[in-house]
């Protein structure tokens, strides 16, 4: 087949990830020309402010070299400029007369840094601050010269100023405005930003308006303003706002209104011309930041590839300051409007200032100054829409302050120094992670999660690694929207899911022919996530794949780092007799256990088992009346108890009895994660019950229900749900939890970010509120029990899945 | 041909079951006097035999998830090419890659690993 042709016009962040996106997904589609204007390959513009400062060099920010474009087959023309786009003839024409015809064209022409219309403003010395050539100017003047004067006191001008007076510059900032950042800051906010910068050494001149530029021998010297002042200058630096780049696309005729304007699939009024980047403007608004750019890029590859399922939809936003030693973030609506509602956090003098807008109990918008490193958080929420009803006494204080007493990421990432470890799994450490994303041009969490391993292992590290993100970064970094699954598919968890309950899919090939999966087998992450929302959907109809279930839930026993297994039988509540204790010790001796070790969940457990000695341990017991305890499946794990009226002095109801009525109601139920419970038979609490998925705790007139607990890597109070009095109302509020918990949390989320999530007030409206929907949902978990409620176990050692467990031949020696 | 070579190319190639006794997208074990061998059926019914090591930690290989040509450890998760016993970049190292053939539903196995890999 004869290859189409692809041109694209400006070679600047957004288009190049655009032509990464669309290689990824069709590497032989098109034949690619790209003509840049600048004389450099593709580099990361969000980087030139480090470059000013001095923190990092050109040569760290180079995203793709001359290199990369050659082994991708793409033609690439530097430093020219095209002029022309010939819509008849279907060709662009540049400048010095070289000219290319294409099939599709890609506008990606960027922004032009906005410069004042006053007399003096073409002198040497006056500057925009947009790319490599501005940052050389700067660097060079700060050698020759004293003073600058940087017009402009938002995002880019204060990084502009702040680098300038790094480097030596005796440096003034000129703001028309009374406040600085005053698009992205309120006036308390912004009053702080400035003292801050001030004791930096910066000054300002506040609500000043440049009437005119004064040269001498052709360089600036000074600026006079509007009120007959003037200030010295022989580097005056605009950076009063950039300009959607639309002159080639207006002189071709297409529409553009304060940028190219183009539809969801990034197309302009021409259907064969796609425009992307700053030059954009997308349902009436124009980004200027990387994250919603780059979402626009995968969206237009999607439709250059002709796959056809991507829409970009527009993006919310979040900027933070790269001034080193300034902990600014702002996200959203900050500002607020009619409906919302602030949240405040005020102290000037101790240099803190937070303030959070909600509306309809959704956190919408966010000013952070002095610390932000919970603005990933709160962004997170924003983006997912959290009903924080629930959070708002204790919103403010930051996702540390909501009873996790673990290392959840929230330390300060800025502070911490290059040799301090942020992984802790995989020994990783913040240096590692800084040096992958500036070597690498690393932007996505996945990416530097395949790249150092940080946050690749449990997890509990990864708000600390979308920190370093963030900081390295700059606040143009953001998670995006919604994340697909997986690299298989452009839909996400909850689409997935959808489709399989809506469409009634019941095989994994199903869901993947009719979701368009891009690999014909998936791979381990979505398999996994595919099978169990196929037999959580549809337990009675949904085929079980096990090879598409990690290896413990397939050989029903926990793998250990040399290959053997473990294996753990159920003691129903934690309660034992002395016949299963001598079954125990007897498997034990006869298999010759080489250790044993109770476990946390009230077990037993026997360590080191060949594989293929499982079925014959597992028949054993299984005569001897126990049954396997699923301690290796994202299953129902244990009930732990204490032991309750029976004989503590203090109980107050049967907590045992309790443990073993609910582990036999639940037990072999698959659930998105592992899943645990406990009973304690009065308030003192012995069991833990409070950080459990499921807790309950004997109280004199009956029992209190708790959500959402969690003791591992990041330690997680329950939520006290509700109160009830009898035994059925504890096991019907127990079955409904895990079953509307099973239904909707996604593959391999535990209930406490689940219900961090979705809210507690949701969790409430569900259990509390409806409570038909309750005893419905409790309905639908015994109807799946009774599929699930099974030995796996005492199956296998009768002969089930036989060649999981035995040598395929043994060759002799 | 001599006593001794004939010997060796009868014994080079060893049946060790047929596809069927191996689950697609599946791996069975060959245990050996030299250590185990993973022989891996994919989605496409093609078979691979690699050492049963994954070269970081040396977890059984046999045990992981199979998609396209490539598996899964077990143990940290490492993908490693069913074809060459290459890892995936950016993870490097290799398992040895054993030579297998098809014929008539049977698999037949060579205990001589492929050249180009020092973790044999």
């Amino acid at each position: 087949m004869k290859r189409m042709k692809l041109v694209m016009v400006g070679n600047g962040m957004a288009g190049v990830r655009t032509l990464e996106e669309l290689l990824k997904l069709t590497p032989d589609l098109y034949d690619i020309t790209v003509f840049g204007a600048e004389p450099y390959a593709n580099y990361n513009r969000i980087l030139l402010s480090p470059v000013l400062a001095g923190e990092q060099t050109i040569k760290d920010i180079m995203l793709n070299d001359v290199d990369w474009y050659e082994q991708n087959g793409i033609k690439l023309h530097l430093n020219k400029k095209i002029t022309r786009i010939d819509r008849n003839n279907r060709t662009v024409h540049a400048e010095d007369g070289t000219s290319a015809a294409y099939d599709r064209l890609i506008l990606a022409t960027g922004s032009n840094p906005f410069i004042l219309p006053v007399p003096g403003n073409d002198l040497d010395g006056v500057i925009s601050f947009r790319d490599i050539h501005d940052v050389d100017a700067m660097i060079d003047a700060s050698a020759k010269h004293k003073h600058a004067v940087v017009i402009g006191g938002g995002l880019l001008g204060l990084e502009a100023a702040n680098g300038l007076k790094l480097r030596g510059m005796d440096v003034t900032v000129v703001h028309l405005p009374e406040y600085l950042m005053e698009r992205q800051l309120d006036p308390i906010g912004s009053q702080m930003l400035q003292k801050n910068l001030e004791e930096k050494g910066l000054k300002f001149l506040m609500g000043k308006q440049t009437e005119q530029l004064i040269g001498k021998e052709g360089r600036v010297a000074a600026v006079r303003f509007k009120d007959g002042s003037e200030a010295p200058a022989d580097l005056v630096v605009m950076a009063v706002g950039i300009r959607p780049n639309t002159t080639l696309a207006e002189s071709a005729g297409i529409h553009c209104n304060r940028g190219i304007v183009v539809n969801d699939t990034m197309q302009t009024y021409d259907p064969r011309i796609y425009a992307i980047g700053e030059c954009v403007s997308h349902r009436g608004t124009a980004y200027g930041l990387v994250a919603p750019l780059f979402e626009m890029a995968k969206v237009c590859a999607n439709h250059l590839a002709e796959y056809g399922i991507g829409r970009y939809t527009g993006s919310v936003t979040s900027t933070k300051l790269k001034v080193t030693g300034i902990e600014l973030f702002s996200a959203g609506d900050y500002m607020g409007g009619e409906g919302t509602e602030d949240l405040l956090l005020s102290d000037p003098k101790g240099g803190l200032y937070k303030k959070l807008v909600l509306k309809d109990n959704k956190l919408v918008g966010a000013v952070l100054y002095g610390e932000s490193e919970d603005g990933a958080w709160y962004f997170k929420l924003m983006r997912e829409g959290t009903d924080v009803s629930a959070l708002r006494n204790r919103l403010l204080f930051g996702e540390t302050n909501l009873g996790d007493s673990g290392h959840g990421g929230q330390n300060r990432a800025a502070a911490m120094k290059d040799a301090d470890q942020v992984c802790d799994c995989n020994g990783v450490c913040k240096g590692d992670i800084v040096k992958a994303i500036v070597t690498k041009g690393l932007f996505t969490l996945d990416d530097v999660k395949s790249h150092t391993k940080a946050a690749a292992s449990c997890g509990s590290c990864t708000g600390l690694v979308e920190q370093i993100l963030s900081h390295t970064l700059g606040g143009e970094y953001s998670a995006p929207e919604a994340k697909p699954m997986c690299k298989c598919t452009d839909y996400t968890h909850d689409q997935v899911r959808a489709a399989i309950r809506e469409q009634k899919l019941t095989s994994i090939p199903d869901v993947m022919t009719k979701l368009e999966w891009k690999r014909p087998d998936g791979c381990p992450s979505c398999r996994p996530a595919l099978n169990y929302y196929l037999i959580s959907s549809w337990p009675k109809e949904a085929r079980d794949d096990y090879q598409s279930r990690y290896i413990n839930e397939r050989a029903h026993a926990n793998i250990q780092k040399d290959g053997s297994y473990s294996v753990v039988p159920r003691l129903w509540g934690g309660s034992v007799s002395v016949d299963q204790l001598r079954a125990i010790a007897d498997a034990a001796e006869k298999f010759k256990v080489p250790e044993m070790k109770i476990t946390g969940g009230q077990r037993i457990d026997l360590f080191g088992v060949k594989k293929e000695e499982l079925p014959a341990v597992w028949g054993f017991l299984a005569d001897r009346g126990l049954v396997s305890g699923h301690a290796y499946g994202k299953a129902l794990r244990t009930v732990k108890t204490c032991v309750g009226s029976e004989w503590c002095r203090f109980g107050v109801q049967d907590s045992t009895q309790m443990g073993i009525d609910l582990e036999e109601m639940t037990w072999g139920s698959w659930t998105p994660h592992k899943f645990k419970m406990a009973v304690s038979g009065c308030p003192r609490n012995c069991a833990e019950a409070t950080i459990k998925d499921f807790g309950v705790v004997a109280i004199d007139s009956g029992w209190e229900l708790h959500v959402g607990g969690n003791g591992g890597v990041k330690v997680r109070a329950t939520d006290l749900l509700c109160r009830v009095t009898t035994r059925e109302e504890v096991l019907e509020y127990a079955g409904a939890f895990m079953q509307i918990y099973r239904e909707e949390a996604r593959y391999l989320e535990r209930t406490a970010p689940w219900v961090e999530r979705v809210g507690l007030a949701y969790i409430k409206s569900r259990m509390l509120d409806d409570a038909e929907g309750r005893k419905a949902a409790y309905q639908r978990f015994l109807e799946s029990q009774d599929i699930y409620k099974f030995d796996p176990w005492a199956e296998r050692a009768k002969g089930v899945d036989q060649h999981e467990f035995t040598p395929l031949k043994v060759v002799a020696g | 041909m001599t006593a001794v070579a004939e010997k060796a190319m009868q014994t080079d190639w060893i049946e060790v079951g047929t596809v069927s006794d191996i689950p697609k997208d599946g791996a069975r074990v060959v245990k050996t006097p030299l250590g185990d061998i993973a022989v891996f059926r994919n989605l496409q019914d093609e078979v691979f035999a690699l050492r049963d090591q994954c070269p970081h930690k040396g977890g059984p290989l046999s045990q992981g998830i199979i998609y396209g040509k490539t598996v899964a450890c077990p143990l940290h998760n490492w993908n490693i090419a069913l074809d060459t016993g290459m890892a995936v970049a950016p993870d490097e190292g290799c398992a040895a890659s054993f030579p297998v053939r098809v014929d008539g539903g049977k698999v037949f196995l060579s205990l001589t690993p492929s050249e180009g890999c020092p973790n044999t």
